[in-house]
């Protein structure tokens, strides 16, 4: 049945699901949920992260029904997104609270409360492992004994206590601004679409959810030379932090009267960058702000990333694309930008005819003149 | 399905071909030579043109020395070394004097090099020009008609706006009188010890795909003018509060418990060796 002339579209569009079907069916394999979710960790974090929705158990589904493509399971997030009521908003996190699995600093050799290296392949060497092309259950099983037995022998601290900010540090030496926070009602992205000039808050909430590989992307360009902004990370820190929501229905603001309602898991960076200011002489003086980066999930190259594009965009300069707030926040969200390419597949049998159509014009009037 | 690795992990043919760039790159003294860099077991930026002169160069009998931010036990050092031994199994060592090959980042060891010595050097961005021009094909061609302008530019205009240069690391020297080069990342501190240096030093950005090279006893002066004169960090007159050595880079810290700044060596390899000689002295005087 032939695809252009319309009819029959409807056949093939069924034969054509059913085929997508077989070819996940085929393998007679079944992936389990909760097998992406204990063994795929950052691919979940990273479909959470750009479809903003904080929700594992969703993210592997989607991850599930994609077969693995991150684009159809940010998608099939955000569409699953638009179907849910917005009730609450929550109070201001306190990131300062995070439990921290893992936190270092390039910056400073020595940071008060110490480096912590955590769960990470920054160290590991990338030579395929070729032994787990045959992993076994019981191996397996007897080197998790052994390591939680390992465990066993260290005594943990009779208190919780909290990793101080290593930015603190230098505010107190006069090296960084110290801002009163600004409590105002940040603009929703979802709720709101972007205007130009946009506020931070708008810049950071497009960042967070804009695609890995886009945000990465433009970051490494401000680094390579497209951009002015090359930090140094002041702090990588990765760990849960508790969200809590105000009373519905009371005015006051007593934080005891709070709900809690649960945790995310998070990875925050603080970029240190050098940056020309006016002293109170008027004249140009040097000092370091803070580019600021934060996404769902452990995904540090993206955290990271968006910290260098922050301070771009806080710096608009039409000299180089990665400043021009525009080009970057319009650029990056994977649902556009991938929606937008793929239908490039569409029919554009109209289109082209009315472009072939001019072209052949303007050729036989150019053979015209030049005989 | 499975494979063993090589010899220092590459094929013999990459490592000729690493090897035919590194001649070249001695033979034009701050030229950068690009070269087909290979993706590495460790990431882009995290030293993979560095690792990829040490395979190339690395041979049974050597010994090898890694630094990373002047420590031997960094991380990023530690896991280098790790790798190096596991495909060559090459002694290591932390003794500066000791090491054949040294490997860094960042930093140029404070005891003096010799002829018997090479230095590589991890290098993130090799162009010096590229602040002042971000595309490459343009960079190559200002290199090609010695044009510098841009460099100089950069620091006139550091001392318009803030009364001097205002470099960090990597401030940018001349090789021979004619290239201008990014000599890594190392601090202004280091800088003055490429000049005339005894070792030869290379230079690899595995990232930007270009070998570069200091041979032996050339002339490598940091760019700067009659009036403003080129200045390295300055550490307040401090010292090391373990061996006492002040002529040295050191590391500020925090101290925890009194939250005061306090001054580190940076190079550890080489406070360990002042803090044992001063422990041999101090025995010594004690029998006697």
């Amino acid at each position: 049945m032939g695809y252009v002339p319309v009819k029959g579209g409807t056949q093939a569009i069924d034969a054509s699901i059913k085929r997508l079907t077989y070819e996940r069916l085929k393998g007679q394999e079944i992936l389990e949920i909760k097998t992406i979710l204990s063994t795929m960790g950052s691919m979940v974090d990273q479909v959470m992260s750009e479809s903003s929705l904080y929700s594992p158990e969703l993210a592997a589904l989607a991850i599930k029904q994609g077969e693995g493509s991150m684009e159809e399971a940010v998608f099939l997030m955000r569409a699953h997104r638009s179907t849910l009521p917005r009730h609450y908003y929550s109070e201001t996190v306190e990131v300062e609270t995070m439990l921290v699995e893992r936190r270092i600093s390039a910056s400073f050799k020595d940071i008060p409360g110490g480096q912590l290296l955590g769960a990470t392949y920054d160290y590991t060497h990338r030579l395929l492992d070729f032994g787990m092309m045959e992993e076994n259950a019981e191996v397996n099983r007897k080197w998790l004994q052994d390591y939680r037995d390992s465990l066993s022998v260290i005594q943990s601290g009779q208190e919780v206590v909290y990793f101080p900010k290593v930015v603190d540090y230098l505010r107190e030496e006069g090296l960084f601004e110290t801002f009163e926070p600004d409590n105002a009602q940040p603009t929703d992205v979802t709720k709101q679409s972007l205007q130009f000039p946009t506020t931070r808050s708008a810049r950071l909430q497009v960042m967070t959810r804009g695609q890995t590989g886009a945000v990465t992307s433009f970051g490494y360009a401000s680094l390579r030379g497209y951009g002015e902004v090359h930090p140094t990370v002041g702090e990588v820190r990765v760990g849960k932090v508790p969200i809590y929501t105000a009373h519905p229905n009371k005015t006051d603001l007593d934080p005891e009267d709070q709900f809690y309602i649960g945790e995310i898991r998070i990875t925050e960076v603080e970029s240190f960058v050098p940056v020309t200011v006016k002293n109170t002489n008027n004249e140009d003086a040097l000092e370091f702000e803070i580019g600021y980066g934060v996404c769902y999930g452990q995904n540090e190259t993206k955290a990271i990333a968006m910290s260098i594009l922050d301070q771009c965009l806080e710096h608009p300069n039409t000299e180089f694309p990665t400043h021009d707030e525009e080009f970057v926040l319009l650029h990056i969200d994977s649902v556009e930008s991938t929606g937008f390419i793929s239908h490039l597949k569409l029919p554009h049998y109209v289109t082209f005819q009315s472009k072939l159509d001019s072209i052949r014009q303007v050729k036989k009037e150019g053979t015209a003149v030049e005989s | 399905m499975r494979a063993n690795t090589h010899f220092a992990f590459f094929d013999e043919g990459s490592k000729k071909e690493i090897r035919r760039a590194t001649l070249k790159a001695v033979a034009i003294p701050g030229y950068q030579v690009p070269f087909a860099s290979r993706e590495m077991p460790i990431a882009r930026g995290w030293g993979t043109g560095g690792l990829q002169l040490t395979l190339s160069l690395i041979g049974q009998s050597d010994v090898l020395k890694v630094i990373d931010q002047g420590a031997d036990e960094s991380v990023n050092a530690v896991s280098i070394k790790k790798l190096v031994q596991e495909t060559t199994g090459v002694q290591l060592t932390d003794q500066t004097e000791n090491a054949d090959l040294i490997q860094s980042r960042h930093r140029i060891p404070e005891v003096p090099l010799t002829k018997d010595q090479i230095l590589i050097l991890q290098v993130p961005i090799p162009e010096p020009l590229r602040p002042v021009e971000a595309s490459e094909y343009k960079t190559k061609r200002m290199h090609a008609e010695d044009d510098y302008s841009g460099a100089w530019l950069m620091l006139f205009e550091q001392i318009v706006k803030y009364g001097k240069t205002a470099t960090y690391a990597d401030h940018p020297v001349y090789v021979n009188g004619r290239y201008v080069m990014a000599p890594s990342p190392i601090p202004r501190f280091d800088n003055p010890k490429m000049h005339h240096s005894e070792a030869l030093i290379l230079l690899g950005a595995g990232r930007e795909k270009k070998i570069y090279a200091v041979p032996p006893y050339t002339a490598v002066e940091s760019l700067a003018f009659d009036d403003y004169p080129f200045a390295v960090e300055s550490f307040n007159g401090q010292g090391c509060r373990l061996c006492g050595t002040g002529d040295v880079f050191l590391d500020e810290l925090i101290d925890q418990e009194t939250g005061k700044t306090v001054y580190q060596c940076n190079d550890t390899s080489y406070c360990m060796d002042q803090l044992n000689s001063k422990e041999k002295v101090g025995v010594t005087s004690s029998y006697a």
